[in-house]
């Protein structure tokens, strides 16, 4: 069998995994962006306690690893309150622990593009009567995205490459099956095969963001 | 009528006394100039009136509107939804302009009066159109800030303040980021608001425009009022310290 039918071959039974790979990028991106710009808010809060808090979890978040994180909340449930553990949850804690992870990277980003933006566009938001609310959703944050752009492609192009670690959990993502078909073919070939899937995916994520960055770039 | 009286402000930031017991009134259609050298107090003092400060004592009023009192020697602002009332009475342009890039010019000068003001939309863009005419930037609607020249970008941070319909309008050394032709558009427009009775407090280093735009003119130093009164009375001030002030002022 000639090399390119036989990628092919390969490609096809890894892209069983690419459903549940895309199901963790996109529910970690959806999750950890709504939730990283809650924890950038307490991050940022006067309330000293809530401040300490969110910067403790940053901090934990960003200095154990991942494949850690996950193992925690897959266990966890069992090992603390004792509760029987489903096969179905292996997706279920590899989404939540991602979520949880990436939180703390973008809160981290939101914080310096909240803090870029210069005092005067608060209070000149303040003058023309902007309530708070106002105030950061329609003046403070459109900015902020803007600004962020560059930062978030990059943790995005990093989760790409990340969700292979949900083979931890041996969830059946891309990773997973390509492990599984190097072992019964002993062959290194699905290893390439995985990384032209990953280097694919993630040209497209930066031609996005290339296009994103251009759209906003109506003003400086 | 006084629009604006301020009674016995006094402010400190830590342990630096910056406005040491200053009062002042602004009648309605009346220009009032503060002017000083840099550290006098004179922006913090327009900061106070505006709200973007809080003060530590006396009293502020707007159209005899009570927006801080001062009780037991510390002054206490009104309630929130009063204050946001107080708030619509005045307007203020700042040095550095702080237009929200994001938005075309007609959206800044017209977003605030529609979101806030909750104004009929087409009303509001059409004295949008009419303050742009006004300030020489009717072809400038669809540009975005970084778009124009810092003395554009300060007329239409004028048109912005303008649009919310304010009893008075404060200008935080609306020059000072500008080179001087730039300069004299915006005095130019001040002027003209003056001559149609435009209420305004201007912090200025342009000795010579506020000697000829104002009713009253404030000198401040170092946290006081030092002299005030008509222009003509200040620049002829036997005070020494103003002597100097102006004497450095055109090079003497």
């Amino acid at each position: 069998m000639d090399m390119l039918t036989q990628m092919w071959d390969i490609f096809l039974q890894i892209s069983r995994g690419m459903g549940i790979t895309l199901e963790i990028f996109f529910s970690t991106l959806f999750f950890s962006l709504i939730l990283g710009l809650g924890l950038a808010l307490c991050r940022m809060s006067k309330f000293k306690p809530v401040s300490i808090l969110a910067k403790i979890y940053i901090s934990i978040m960003r200095g154990t690893p991942l494949m850690l994180q996950l193992l925690v909340v897959y266990f966890g449930p069992y090992f603390i309150f004792g509760i029987r553990i489903t096969q179905s949850y292996k997706l279920q804690a590899v989404l939540i622990g991602f979520a949880l992870n990436y939180a703390a990277y973008f809160a981290e980003i939101y914080r310096a593009g909240i803090e870029s933006i210069s005092v005067g566009q608060y209070e000149a938001a303040k003058l023309l009567g902007y309530n708070k609310f106002q105030t950061f959703f329609c003046i403070i944050m459109p900015q902020v995205i803007k600004r962020i752009i560059p930062p978030v492609a990059n943790e995005t192009i990093t989760l790409v490459k990340d969700t292979s670690l949900a083979f931890t959990l041996s969830v059946a993502e891309v990773f997973t099956l390509t492990k599984q078909l190097v072992s019964a073919m002993s062959s290194m070939t699905p290893f390439i095969v995985a990384g032209i899937f990953y280097y694919i995916f993630n040209l497209i994520v930066a031609l996005f963001f290339d296009w994103l960055e251009k759209k906003m770039s109506y003003y400086r | 009528m006084s629009l604006l009286e301020m009674r016995h402000i006094k402010k400190h930031f830590e342990d630096l006394e910056v406005l040491k017991d200053i009062s002042l009134t602004v009648n309605e259609g009346e220009v009032l100039s503060i002017i000083g050298p840099s550290g006098s107090g004179k922006s913090t003092l327009l900061r106070c009136a505006t709200m973007l400060e809080q003060i530590d004592d006396g009293d502020i009023l707007y159209m005899g509107e009570t927006a801080a009192k001062s009780q037991g020697g510390k002054a206490e602002y009104a309630k929130p939804a009063d204050l946001k009332r107080i708030h619509g009475y005045f307007g203020l342009v700042f040095q550095n302009f702080n237009l929200f890039p994001h938005y075309s010019v007609l959206k800044n000068i017209t977003d605030a009066p529609i979101r806030v003001q909750k104004r009929k939309k087409e009303e509001v863009y059409e004295e949008a159109r009419a303050l742009l005419k006004k300030m020489g930037l009717e072809d400038k609607g669809d540009a975005y800030p970084y778009q124009l020249s810092g003395g554009q970008q300060q007329r239409v941070s004028i048109a912005r303040a303008l649009a919310m319909n304010p009893k008075i309008l404060f200008f935080d050394e609306p020059t000072s980021a500008l080179d001087p032709e730039l300069t004299a558009e915006i005095l130019k427009i001040i002027k003209d608001l003056a001559a149609e009775k435009m209420t305004m407090v201007i912090v200025t280093h342009e000795m010579n425009f506020a000697r000829n735009v104002s009713d009253h003119i404030i000198f401040m130093e170092q946290g006081v009022i030092v002299e005030e009164g008509a222009p003509e009375k200040l620049f002829n001030s036997t005070n020494r310290r103003m002597r100097e002030f102006f004497g450095k002022l055109s090079g003497e």
